[in-house]
């Protein structure tokens, strides 16, 4: 029997993709496509203008500076790398056992190849768009500080596309060897706290090890102990390290074709191995994916905690309630990003910590209300990418059972109701702590820590609402992980008016702050003058504005959904 | 019970349903049939209050499901065709979460779910999260939450999907009784055996109008149908005379 190409097997996936372009620009997408090209670009920019500064600067160096931007390159395609394992090993789990399609591909008489190649350019092309898309501005920044021409593109394609194929390769095969141990769903479970728990882990060994010494001079001891280490390969058995070798020997003009036809062959290589694997686990570890996860749950610990305490609440509003946490403690995907969560909390403490504020000299007093105020709209952000992961799919997660909710007498009122407060309470906590415990360790004066907390509840509140709105304007209803509904369109634009606003909040308190330390910087009395109240009237104006408005919205907009 | 006037439904320039009106008194099982697309579902979805007519209203025991949608949903239980429910909850967590939006809650609602769970053989199931049922098992689930609150009336699109014959029979008798007891029944199907043997009126949908409509002797007088079988008569109404030419399309066998 003649086997259908690959390309055939992959047409639904493309044709979907042109499918849903055609819907946009049907809708009228090009407002969307201004704000995606204008976003990017800006970060593309940022990027390459950061790089290209820091690649200038360091050609002028004599010694170090033709060895440093190797090692940096090395060091870029080495952090790419990890996070491509790790992010291919969660996407192979949902494209080899999980996905829609399985079923019918299974069924089909279609090779074990035409599959495993199938699955794997999905597996490579979902993980790996973002990496490749960031590796742009960055190879730009070093072909256009090198001069390395037009050609460099093409060859620094040649050199990045396998070192995005081996990691594709080893992330599928790690999935199916877990698989095949564990059950898939169980597997996925497995694997979300493991990477979880990994990036929190690597993210917060970075942070302890204090990279920032590294640019004190005194914490050299010997300089040529610093250029035989830049000299060495990093890791000479990692691909990253043939690619920036590669990619550098062109830039040099030093070509030397063996990183090259290393990376390339070991691709080959690894697809290969890769593909006798799948012939041998597949068939066995799909069976396996079919099996359900059987757990009994009596459940009755949250009914008699959360639900008590909910007691004063209607019927329906607990009930709801009570469904929204169950359903977030038992789904693994969601719960183990707090772990992430937590780690980046501790990473924001211990850097307000280990601020040289109250070193040495005497405490700046203004330095001190400077950090304390910004802080403001640091944590602010932090808050914003928090409720951007668990409070803007809020409204998207109900889509499935949104049949169930229209067709019975619950007031969608009441349904916002408790997806804010689900969502805003814990948020609202976690502000408050974070902006106290930052406070308290800058030793503050009362005036800003009252400031302080009274501005990130009104923020805090007005960012759960924004959340809830643009999840509910721009809703995923067909995703099946919750974890991907944030990186949608709606979430970039919830992050874009969240810094607005946090800009416009902290500007208007910024005059009432100025005229605080300005009058202790004097030597003068200081009390809170009339000015000072209308800028705190405004600030509080603002925030109210934008926790009811958007509520609001979103109600109207929850009102015109149809099923 | 349950009324529709002038109901219309359009997706863009596509009518769905089209100008429909009916009457469903209390205590009758009403039969919605027609062909694939036909708009069944459509309007189902519409009594539900799931869609919003573009023309036309719908009334639950004299309430607007859209206009007072709270008194009028409360007298309503409805049965999807696609069993989505969450999957993190247990079977016995769901009908307490669908008993809540009816506001009902206590010692009430734990008996009725265990009898509900009882009926449709779920009791050993009632601590397993629904991720871990089978499709007919999530329609059982659905079935019970759709009873959970006793409603006036139930909307049911295509009830049997999914059911094993032994379910499939439980529900008919269910469906009976609720009728019998002056409850009303407003179902979508295909299965014409089911409607016939089951429906005390029926209407047969075609391009989102309503062609047919009445007893099923009603409707054989209207059409002048004589002894012919629902199907033949539901195949003359909808146009499914290329049926005939299956044996061309099926070839001749391998």
């Amino acid at each position: 029997m003649k086997q259908p190409s690959l390309a055939h097997v992959l047409q639904p996936k493309w044709r979907t993709a042109l499918q849903r372009l055609r819907e946009e620009r049907a809708k009228g997408g090009t407002g969307k496509l201004v704000i995606l090209v204008l976003v990017g670009g800006a970060f593309w920019a940022g990027v390459f203008g950061v790089l290209y500064r820091i690649l200038k600067a360091l050609r002028s160096v004599e010694e170090l500076g033709p060895l440093i931007p190797g090692k940096m390159l090395g060091l870029i395609l080495l952090s790419f790398i990890s996070i491509l394992v790790l992010s291919n090993v969660i996407t192979a789990l949902s494209s080899f056992f999980l996905a829609k399609d399985l079923d019918l591909l299974v069924s089909a008489p279609v090779d074990w190849l035409r599959l495993y190649l199938a699955k794997l350019g999905e597996t490579l092309l979902h993980s790996s768009w973002m990496v490749a898309l960031m590796a742009v501005p960055i190879l730009t920044a070093y072909g256009v500080v090198y001069k390395g021409g037009v050609l460099f593109a093409l060859y620094a394609v040649l050199a990045i596309v396998p070192m995005l194929i081996l990691p594709a390769v080893v992330g599928c095969a790690v999935t199916l060897v877990l698989v095949n141990i564990f059950p898939a769903r169980r597997t996925r479970d497995l694997l979300s706290i493991i990477a979880l728990g990994a990036a929190g882990g690597v993210i917060l060994l970075f942070r302890v090890i204090r990279p920032e010494q590294l640019a004190r001079p005194e914490g050299f001891r010997n300089l040529l102990d610093f250029v035989i280490l830049l000299r060495g390969p990093t890791s000479p058995f990692l691909p990253s390290e043939w690619a920036a070798q590669a990619i550098m020997g062109y830039l040099r003009n030093e070509i030397d074709p063996l990183p090259l036809a290393l990376l390339w062959s070991t691709a080959a290589a690894f697809v290969t191995l890769g593909a006798l694997l799948h012939r041998a686990l597949y068939a066995q570890g799909f069976t396996k994916a079919q099996e359900g996860a059987e757990r009994f749950i009596r459940g009755g610990l949250w009914r008699w905690t959360v639900g008590s305490l909910l007691g004063w609440l209607p019927v329906a509003k607990r009930e709801f309630v009570l469904k929204d946490i169950k359903l977030f403690f038992r789904d693994t995907t969601q719960w183990s990003q707090l772990i992430l969560l937590a780690v980046l909390v501790v990473v924001y403490l211990f850097n307000i910590q280990a601020l040289p504020l109250h070193r040495g000299e005497p405490v700046g007093f203004f330095y001190v209300n400077l950090v304390s105020f910004l802080n403001l709209g640091l944590a602010g952000f932090v808050l914003a990418s928090i409720a951007a992961r668990f409070i803007f799919p809020a409204v998207s997660l109900e889509g499935r059972q949104m049949w169930l909710l229209r067709s019975s007498p619950l007031d969608l009122r009441a349904l916002l109701w408790s997806k804010y407060w689900v969502g805003t309470l814990p948020l609202l906590i976690l502000g408050l702590i974070l902006t106290g415990v930052t406070n308290a360790l800058l030793e503050v004066t009362p005036f800003m820590m009252i400031l302080s907390l009274a501005t990130m509840a009104g923020l805090t509140l007005a960012i759960s609402a924004l959340a809830l709105t643009f999840g509910t304007l721009y809703p995923q209803f067909e995703t099946e992980n919750a974890a991907q509904i944030p990186t949608s369109f709606g979430g970039l634009v919830f992050m874009m008016t969240t810094i607005a606003l946090l800009a416009a909040v902290l500007g208007t308190l910024s005059r009432a702050v100025y005229t605080y330390v300005h009058s202790a910087w004097e030597g003068q009395a200081i009390g809170i003058t009339p000015e000072m109240v209308g800028w705190f009237v405004m600030a509080a104006a603002l925030c109210t504005a934008a926790t009811i408005v958007p509520l609001r919205m979103a109600l109207r907009k929850m009102e015109s959904f149809e099923f | 019970m349950i009324r529709l006037e002038n109901l219309t439904k359009l997706y863009g320039s596509f009518v769905a349903v089209d100008d429909i009106s009916l009457h469903v008194p209390r205590g009758v099982l009403y039969g919605c049939l027609g062909p694939n697309g036909a708009g069944k579902t459509t309007t189902l979805r519409m009594i539900a209050g799931i869609l919003r007519p573009t023309q036309g209203r719908v009334l639950l025991g004299g309430d607007d499901v859209h206009v007072n949608p709270l008194s009028a949903k409360m007298r309503l239980g409805f049965i999807p065709d696609r069993p989505f429910v969450y999957d993190k909850l247990t079977g016995a967590e769901f009908l307490r979460f669908v008993a809540g939006l009816y506001g009902q809650e206590g010692d009430a609602v734990e008996r009725r779910i265990a009898e509900l769970l009882e009926v449709f053989e779920l009791t050993s199931w009632k601590d397993e999260l629904v991720e871990a049922y089978s499709h007919g098992m999530r329609q059982k689930l659905i079935i019970s939450s759709a009873l959970i609150h006793r409603p006036e009336c139930i909307v049911v699109d295509e009830p049997m999907v999914g059911l094993d014959p032994k379910a499939a029979r439980l529900l008919k008798d269910i469906f009976r009784q609720f009728v019998g007891r002056g409850g009303t029944v407003f179902m979508s199907t295909h299965s014409l055996e089911v409607a016939e043997a089951m429906c005390d009126h029926i209407a047969i949908i075609q391009h989102g109008k309503i062609v047919a409509a009445g007893t099923v002797s009603d409707v054989r007088r209207q059409h002048q149908a004589g002894d012919a079988s629902l199907e033949e008569l539901f195949l003359r109404l909808t146009g499914g005379a290329q049926i005939r030419e299956l044996a061309e399309v099926l070839g001749r066998g391998p």
